[in-house]
């Protein structure tokens, strides 16, 4: 349908995601626009085109990972790059600021958004960056991301992987994994919380259980812990446990694939290897864990989904 | 262990086994000296041990000795004390006997291994949930009762048991010897503390929960509302759920209070164990966990996160249930592991509250006096009881039947009238208790012993009304008796209960011929107010025990004055209409006039009547209630004046049982089913000194044997404070005197107001 009416559908295309400790934006950057075009961009649009992608940290705190971009897609009848960017979410007051001053609102988009913040900062996006929502719930926009991203694969490469030998430092190898016949899924977010849902097909899922207990990253520790042991017990202590919640759930929904998303797991091969390891020992090797590359961004990608669907 | 601490350290110089030991006081080691059977159980923090002692009561009236066994556990706070004592007694080189045991305990010790810990948990948990009256509670944070004592339930299979100690096991328990471990987490209590400590350089654990008791999670956590503004609306999580836990302190730039951190760390830990405990449950189909281990032992704060969390991840479908004598578990199991020739399982066993130190004070500044008491040991007494008891096979519904008739736990204005009523009866029974001894030479300081005792006892009570469970009549009365006993005085109204008992006898033959002499009607009325006047003669009443006392002429036909409401009762003929009952099941009450004149001529007149009697009476001695060994005696002598008494007993018409109770008050309760059957139809005349309010196996065969078709129960131990709404499957009939003005005001009458309830089930 949004092939059909793709010019209704004006840029920027966003995709946000704003939870408790970090904003996930995705970015559409076309590729094919022609000159003609280019004469017609908006000044306001091409400053933020070319300030997205020329620049790889924005502020002192937004990053974009540029490993993780997705090159060549194709959405809507337009070819562009999908450019992942991540800042914290202490800093949004800061975002919607630089919205308004930017003018985005002059520019007619939709902002579609996720996550908890999408809630929380609805009035401020209004007052302050004169711009309105478009509200999207967060676990929703999680499971099409995952579908799609996975539908559409990482550069020509799998976008699911799983461990070989997680304990053997050696022989551990990450393999990529096919996920065309996904159902039924655990998956299991890590964020700031964690959240665990059994995926039964792509409208059909639900919240198995939620847990407070994630990503926990006190200030206090971070300045204590200059001893690199007590980090490292923290980090398997909490991975051994949401591994073992995770296990709990998938034996519960008689699920045997568990999706481990979030972005706990970002640069977090320990994390993720203990889990691989955990998994297959206490189940026997009945289940086994999975992960995406684009581990915490995928809320993100559904919301950017909705903004096309919505055209 | 007769050698105390401070003396004796040995000269040896290269022990460091010898020094810094201090002994517990003698309480704590309460018939070491007659021990034969050691457990012992050390644990990360506690050492528990265990001991089974013989102990020797004196029955008064027979003058033998009654072997009844103990036994005590304590729990201790140094785990190597034991050790060095044993130790140092073996390198004096005088190992006596008693010491040989000792020393055998220690070497049991190091052969323990891992499944043994499992195992003697399993048994030690199986063994009080059947044994141990109110042993399980649920935490109810909102409530004036935080504790929420539970009916001990026939069958306790299948449940799911959570030791939180360091890390966390997780144990589903399917029957008495099958048991598996399904799961565990190394997120325990040892991560409580140590990320405790090094969050807040606090390095006690009692510490650390302290800090987290006047804490604000919500500094420190992010919350959902921190997250989304409000509630999440889709999901139905509300606003103040934790979304993540420290998960502010991860971005905020500010410092975190030491309260703050401690109360994040607690509910993080405790609703990581929870969601783990809730999972397994659902996974194995299981709506029970009980809950253990030094993480939660005794510490309210924590028992609230864990039933919070239990609660909010099942959605309600499991409960989250604690132990009383969750500490004691271990060393229970290995005791009757290393006691399994002695049959310990075929026994029922009673917790004795004299020796038992109680529930610990949610916050230990409450009741400084309890600690001082015992110091950092708990102990847990328990007597094994001579005859297994079994629940009454008339009762309509053992699994909801609730012998105790008020909650003091609940109903806070009853408890304070009680127990000011028992403190002010105290005085009283102390001089009684010497009174009863006035030849021995230590009986005062005994008695004053005793007021100590049972006056902290009282004290315990009015700071933690649920120290050892629910708080009844019936418990503080079995206290006072259980206490008596401990300073050896097993019957201070014996003197009282003779010279009563042989006073009445003279009067029974008049008594009968009068009441020969009216015609049937008016004889149905004068056997009920007879029934009702014998029962005023109640020494454990204080308003009767001060005109006994004051007034020694005061006798049968004085009581019958004192009646109030008797005249209503013209309903008492039709008991005895209609055909005659196939048997009786008379619960006794007083000695003396009560037994004498009251009960006995009613037993005559069932007994014309053509049915059957079973005149039922505590195995042990209750203040003045008369004792099954008492009422032989009584009877042997009513028959001597009496044919119809006579020719019953010869027909076994008139059976005399013994209740297996040692209680002023009746608990007909299903409480344990021994494995085996045994035939005790010619062990009736066993005597026993049972101090627990259960019902005699024998008694419970009888009754099924005679088709008993009715129930009398008498007096206000029995019938009023107990039993009152007891549903039983034939007819009963409840009666008693009021003879106490505040429980008459209360029921609407006045003292000396008579109760009489007889009640017909439906049919």
């Amino acid at each position: 349908m949004c092939g059909v009416f793709f010019f209704l559908l004006v840029f920027p295309w966003f995709g946000l995601d704003i939870g408790g400790t970090l904003v996930k934006l995705v970015y559409f950057e076309p590729k094919d626009i022609t000159a003609e075009e280019e004469e017609e961009e908006v000044e306001n649009l091409k400053s933020i085109r070319k300030y997205l992608t020329s620049n790889v940290a924005y502020g002192s705190t937004g990053i974009r990972d540029v490993h993780l971009e997705l090159k060549d897609l194709t959405l809507c009848g337009r070819k562009g790059n999908l450019h992942f960017i991540r800042f914290p979410t202490h800093d949004m007051p800061a975002f919607i600021q630089m919205g308004s001053e930017k003018h985005f609102s002059s520019l007619h988009t939709t902002l579609c958004a996720t996550g908890g913040g999408a809630y929380k900062f609805e009035q401020d996006f209004r007052t302050v960056g004169d711009l309105q929502l478009c509200k999207l719930d967060e676990l929703d926009c999680l499971i099409k991301g995952v579908l799609y991203i996975d539908s559409v694969g990482f550069n020509g490469d799998s976008e699911c992987y799983y461990f070989e030998n997680p304990t053997d430092s050696e022989k551990c190898q990450k393999l990529p994994f096919n996920l065309e016949n996904p159902y039924p899924l655990l998956l299991v977010n890590i964020g700031s919380g964690v959240s665990i849902l059994a995926v039964y097909s792509k409208d059909n899922y639900k919240r198995v259980t939620g847990t407070s207990f994630g990503n926990m990253m006190s200030k206090e520790k971070r300045e204590s812990v200059s001893k690199e042991d007590l980090a490292r017990a923290t980090l398997i202590t909490i991975t051994n446990n949401i591994g073992s919640i995770a296990r709990m759930c998938a034996l519960n929904e008689n699920i045997n694939r568990v999706v481990f998303v979030g972005n706990f797991l970002r640069i977090n091969t320990i994390s993720m290897r203990l889990l691989a390891y955990a998994l297959d020992y206490w189940s026997k090797g009945q289940l086994k864990a999975l992960f995406l590359e684009h581990e915490g961004y995928f809320g993100a990608v559904g919301a950017f989904l909705e903004l096309l669907n919505s055209a | 262990m007769a050698e105390r601490g401070g003396r004796g350290t040995s000269s040896g110089g290269d022990s460091s086994l010898d020094k810094s030991i201090t002994l517990p006081p003698d309480e704590i080691f309460r018939n070491l000296e007659n021990a034969k059977c050691f457990a012992i159980d050390i644990g990360g923090s506690l050492t528990k041990l265990a001991y089974y002692s013989t102990v020797q009561h004196k029955v008064a009236r027979v003058r033998s000795f009654d072997h009844s066994g103990k036994v005590r556990i304590a729990l201790y706070s140094k785990p190597e004390l034991l050790t060095c004592a044993v130790m140092r007694r073996k390198k004096n080189g005088n190992l006596k006997h008693r010491d040989y045991s000792v020393y055998k305990c220690v070497c049991f010790l190091f052969r323990v291994d891992k499944e043994d810990v499992m195992t003697c948990l399993i048994k030690g948990c199986n063994f009080v949930l059947k044994n141990i009256p109110h042993e399980v509670f649920a935490y109810q944070k909102d409530s004036d009762t935080e504790f929420r004592f539970q009916t001990n339930h026939p069958n306790i299979f299948p449940y799911l048991l959570v030791n939180i100690g360091s890390g966390v096991s997780i144990v589903k328990v399917e029957t008495g010897d099958k048991f598996e471990w399904i799961g565990g987490s190394s997120i325990g209590g040892g991560t409580f503390w140590g990320l405790g400590a090094l969050l807040t350089k606090t390095k006690k654990f009692d510490e650390l929960l302290q800090l987290a008791s006047k804490g604000q999670h919500t500094n420190v956590d992010m919350l959902v509302k921190d997250v989304y503004g409000g509630a999440y609306q889709t999901l139905g999580l509300s606003g103040n759920l934790i979304a993540s836990s420290f998960g502010k302190s991860a971005t905020a730039d500010k410092e975190f209070s030491k309260d703050d951190m401690a109360k994040s760390l607690l509910h993080m830990i405790s609703n990581d164990i929870g969601q783990l405990a809730c999972l397994y449950a659902k996974l194995h189909n299981l709506h029970k966990i009980y809950f253990g281990g030094f993480f939660i032992r005794g510490h309210p704060v924590t028992m609230r996160t864990i039933t919070y969390s239990i609660n909010f991840f099942s959605k309600g479908e499991v409960q989250a249930l604690f132990l009383r004598h969750e500490g004691y578990l271990g060393a229970i199991g290995a005791f009757l592991k290393g006691a399994e020739q002695d049959n310990p399982n075929e026994y029922s066993w009673g917790e004795n509250y004299a020796g038992s130190s109680g529930l610990m004070s949610p916050s230990p500044d409450l009741c400084p006096m309890q600690r001082a008491r015992s110091g950092t040991f708990d102990m847990f007494e328990m007597d094994r009881l001579e005859r297994p008891l079994v629940n009454l096979p008339l009762l309509k519904d053992p699994s909801t039947y609730i012998p105790d008739t008020v909650d003091l736990t609940d109903d806070a204005m009853a408890r304070k009238y009680w127990l000011t009523c028992f403190e002010e009866a105290l005085d009283g029974v102390v001089k009684r208790a010497m009174a009863s001894q006035p030849d021995s030479i230590d009986a005062a300081e005994r008695a004053e012993k005793f007021r100590q005792k049972y006056w902290n006892k009282l004290q315990t009570l009015r700071q933690q009304p649920f120290a050892y469970g629910t708080l009844t009549v019936r418990s503080l009365l079995d206290t006072r008796e259980h206490c008596l006993n401990e300073f050896s005085f097993p019957d201070p109204y014996s003197k009282v209960k003779q010279k009563e008992n042989g006073i009445a006898l003279k009067c029974f033959p008049s008594v009968i011929e009068s009441l020969d002499s009216l015609g049937w009607e008016e004889r149905q009325f004068a056997l009920v107010k007879g029934l009702l006047a014998g029962n005023v003669f109640d020494w454990g009443a204080k308003a009767v025990s001060e005109v006994l006392e004051s007034e020694p002429q005061f006798g049968f036909e004085e009581a019958k004055e004192k009646l109030q409401g008797i005249e209503n009762h013209s309903v008492a003929s039709c008991l005895c209409e209609g055909p005659p009952h196939k048997c009786a099941l008379i619960f006794a009450d007083n000695s003396g006039i009560d037994i004498i004149l009251g009960v006995f001529p009613f037993v005559r007149e069932l007994l014309s009547r053509g049915s059957e009697v079973i005149l039922a009476c505590n195995s042990g001695p209750a203040l003045n209630d008369v004792t099954y060994s008492e009422s032989l005696i009584v009877t042997e002598r009513i028959a001597a004046m009496d044919p119809i008494i006579q020719s019953a007993l010869m027909e076994e018409r008139l059976l005399l049982v013994q209740t297996g109770s040692s209680s002023p008050c009746l608990d007909l309760r299903y409480v344990y089913q021994p494995y085996y059957i045994t035939h005790v139809t010619g062990q009736l005349h066993f005597l026993s000194a049972s101090h627990y309010s259960r019902l005699d196996k024998g008694l419970a065969l009888l009754v099924r044997e005679r088709k008993t078709d009715l129930v009398i129960i008498e007096g206000m131990g029995r019938a009023i404070h107990t039993n009152y709404y007891a549903a039983l499957q034939c007819e009963s009939l409840k009666l008693a005197v009021i003879k106490n003005s505040w429980l008459a005001d209360r029921l609407g009458g006045k003292i000396f107001s008579v109760i009489f309830k007889y009640e017909v089930p439906l049919k």
